[in-house]
């Protein structure tokens, strides 16, 4: 048997685990070992799939054994895989820091009967999302982890929460209309949504309609993705949610919008039709985000705002369209969803050390607590793109691809690259000068509570395991960045020369249609 | 393929009024623009499965092009589901805006507020540095030096 078919479990392990923990929602310890252990086996599931992958290539499961191009597909290939994985130690990490949030505090923040049956159908739809193989699906993966990240957002209805959570579902609902919009007319163009089945038919179609389908997926993809005009929720609702859901929803969410406009560039709408207006709303994403983290002074705000700023490498890496270019943003992809994580939670651990993450009252917490200090330093310098870091690796193979690409747009989006990480730099610097570095009462309003300098226990164990975890994780990233960058790059190959996938769906017969501009393939070799 | 007229323009209107909706300030009236642009999409959804036709129930004797295409129909039944839970979350959301503030407008985030309000001068930033606040000031230092120069 082969492997590749245990890909739907990776979908229905955690719902079945949610469906258990909603029925064992008297009791917390059974529900904490249920959702741990769900998501444990999810994750080895998905290694076991990456490393199968990894050697048999690409693989394809129908569901409920209607043939391809009808029925629904399940797709594992190594950028899915890969990104099942590292979603997976993310969600995991970030399970057993809320688990151990809520034993320290009683759980009042987060009702623990709600919590964990949400989280684990937020997995189960970032898993189908990751997965799938069909258009349909994947708005349907997508409902399912917007319909769980609304109830997390707004979890214990506080009035901050429900406001932010307004806007929050607002959009979300706004974007998946325009998504199912676009799906209803890319039926109504082609008669189909499996996306094997598309790739072919899509060729065929005249080129207006086909660029009205692409813009259109590219805006709905684009509002979740949170790329630079349509980005603004993001800084106003994430930061108002638990430490612990917004580092999930920081590091998985918009790298779902960002996997879906990924996969649609490359297997739908092949060549460098809209690569120029891509580029250019990448350097503006990166540009505002980061001017705009510069301005705050609440750490959360300043680090959703890093993320907007941020999803604009991954964004300049697909506009090249380039093997050397889709091979760094797949890495940069990795790179981001680890370190953007590891900084919420450990803001989550200065909030309960210090009494707030406003930079107004935060101070001395170097001296504090040097193990936080440490563990903010790392994925901190990680995230600006200090040079042994992997951060560094994936902004270096980014310019590397666009200098190679050589157009003066490509150019200018790399000196824009440079800047952005420059400006990272400052805006974590102040972080780092400030909530860290100088004394407690040089701040505007000090926290009562950092002149308490025996308030060791109000970093439990249970919360700074996880998150250390998480940053070593990072730093392996960096230490095991060659096979990564290699992997990275064979899922570049392979998107960009789509015949694996197509071939896997509907089998070796299916003619694979030429990409309208081949020398875009061309962009540079790695 | 065909279209009908009608399903077109009850579409195009059901957008409009959503749209027109949506932009407004009061929750519950972006609730109802948000149902109404659902239900048009339902219907776009329900267009693009071409002309009307028999129930897709498996016949022998029948011709399969007598049939209507049942794929759009099994996405506008996925679709309806979910909008029917998006709207009960949301109308729980409205319910509690209302328990909490009182009011049914959508209302602005204070931290916004406030970023916008400071001014690009940030005194521990910016300010020129009147008087030497280091643990070793340079004078002291001077002044040591010159104490212990002529020894």
């Amino acid at each position: 048997m082969n492997i590749a078919s245990l890909a739907p479990l990776a979908v229905v392990l955690p719902i079945l685990g949610a469906a258990l923990t909603f029925a064992l929602n008297r009791n917390p310890v059974a529900q904490r070992v249920v959702s741990i252990g769900f998501l444990s086996l999810t994750l080895l599931l998905e290694c076991w799939l990456l490393a199968s992958v990894w050697t048999a290539g690409t693989a394809s499961v129908t569901l409920g054994g209607w043939q391809p191009p009808f029925g629904v597909v399940m797709v594992v290939d190594q950028f899915s895989s890969l990104m099942l994985v590292v979603s997976s130690v993310i969600s995991l990490a970030v399970l057993i820091y809320a688990t151990g949030q809520g034993m320290a505090d009683g759980d009042r923040e987060a009702p623990v009967s709600i919590f964990h049956p949400t989280y684990l159908i937020l997995v189960a739809g970032v898993s189908n999302a990751f997965l799938t193989g069909d258009l349909f699906n994947l708005y349907v993966g997508f409902e399912i982890l917007l319909t769980a990240s609304y109830v997390l957002m707004t979890l214990g209805g506080t009035g901050p929460r429900i406001r932010a959570g307004v806007t929050y579902v607002v959009v979300s609902v706004v974007s998946s209309v325009l998504f199912l919009i676009a799906i209803a007319m890319i039926y109504g163009a082609t008669g189909t949504i499996s996306m094997a089945d598309l790739a072919i038919k899509l060729d065929g179609l005249d080129p207006g309609t086909r660029n009205l389908l692409h813009v259109m997926l590219l805006v709905a993809f684009g509002i979740k993705a949170a790329v630079f005009p349509l980005s603004f929720w993001l800084p106003d609702s994430y930061p108002t949610a638990p430490a612990p859901v917004t580092a999930v929803f920081a590091g998985l969410l918009t790298k779902v919008g960002v996997y879906a406009m990924v996969r649609t560039e490359t297997l739908l709408f092949p060549g460098d039709t809209l690569n120029a207006p891509l580029m250019v709303v990448a350097l503006l994403t990166m540009l505002v985000g980061i001017l705009g983290a510069i301005a705050q002074s609440d750490i959360k705000r300043l680090l959703s705002f890093t993320l907007v700023s941020h999803i604009g490498y991954m964004v300049f890496g697909l506009a090249m369209s380039s093997v050397a270019g889709l091979a760094a943003a797949v890495f940069y992809v990795a790179h981001h969803i680890t370190v953007q994580t590891s900084l919420f939670l450990v803001t989550g651990l200065i909030e309960r050390r210090g009494g707030s993450a406003s930079l107004d009252r935060l101070g001395g917490l170097a001296k504090l607590s040097p193990l936080l200090a440490l563990l903010f330093f790392i994925p901190a310098m990680n995230l600006a793109g200090i040079p042994p870091f992997s951060g560094f690796l994936g902004k270096l193979g980014l310019l590397q691809a666009g200098i190679a690409l050589g157009t003066p747009l490509s150019i200018t989006l790399v000196v824009g690259g440079v800047v952005t990480s420059l400006l990272t730099l400052l805006a974590i610097a102040r972080v780092w000068n400030r909530a860290f570095w100088r004394k407690p009462e040089d701040a505007d309003y000090p926290a009562p509570i950092l002149k308490d300098t025996a308030a060791v226990g109000l970093l439990p164990r249970t919360m700074v395991g996880p998150t250390a975890a998480l940053v070593v994780f990072g730093v392996a990233l960096t230490v095991f960045a060659g096979p990564l960058f290699q992997l990275a790059g064979n899922s570049a190959e392979q998107m960009l020369d789509r015949t694996a996938y197509i071939h896997s769906v509907l089998g070796g017969n299916a003619k694979v249609p030429e990409i309208a501009a081949p020398q875009s393939l061309q962009g540079g070799g790695k | 393929m065909s279209v009908n007229l009608t399903l077109l323009i009850v579409m195009g209107v059901l957008y409009a009024c959503g749209i027109y909706l949506i932009l407004e300030l009061s929750l519950t009236r972006v609730l109802l623009g948000l149902m109404l642009m659902a239900n048009a999409t339902n219907l776009l959804i329900l267009a693009t499965g071409g002309y009307a036709g028999l129930a897709p129930l498996f016949n022998k004797s029948t011709d399969p092009r007598d049939y209507n295409d049942p794929l759009p129909q099994a996405l506008i039944l996925t679709s309806i589901v979910i909008s029917f839970a998006v709207t009960a979350f949301m109308l729980g959301i409205i319910y509690r805006t209302w328990a909490l503030a009182r009011q049914d407008d959508i209302q602005d985030d204070a931290e916004d507020r406030r970023v916008a309000k400071t001014p690009s001068f940030d005194a521990e930033d910016d300010s020129v540095v009147p008087e030497e606040t280091s643990e070793f000031p340079v004078t002291a230092v001077t002044e040591a030096a010159k104490e212990g120069g002529p020894q």
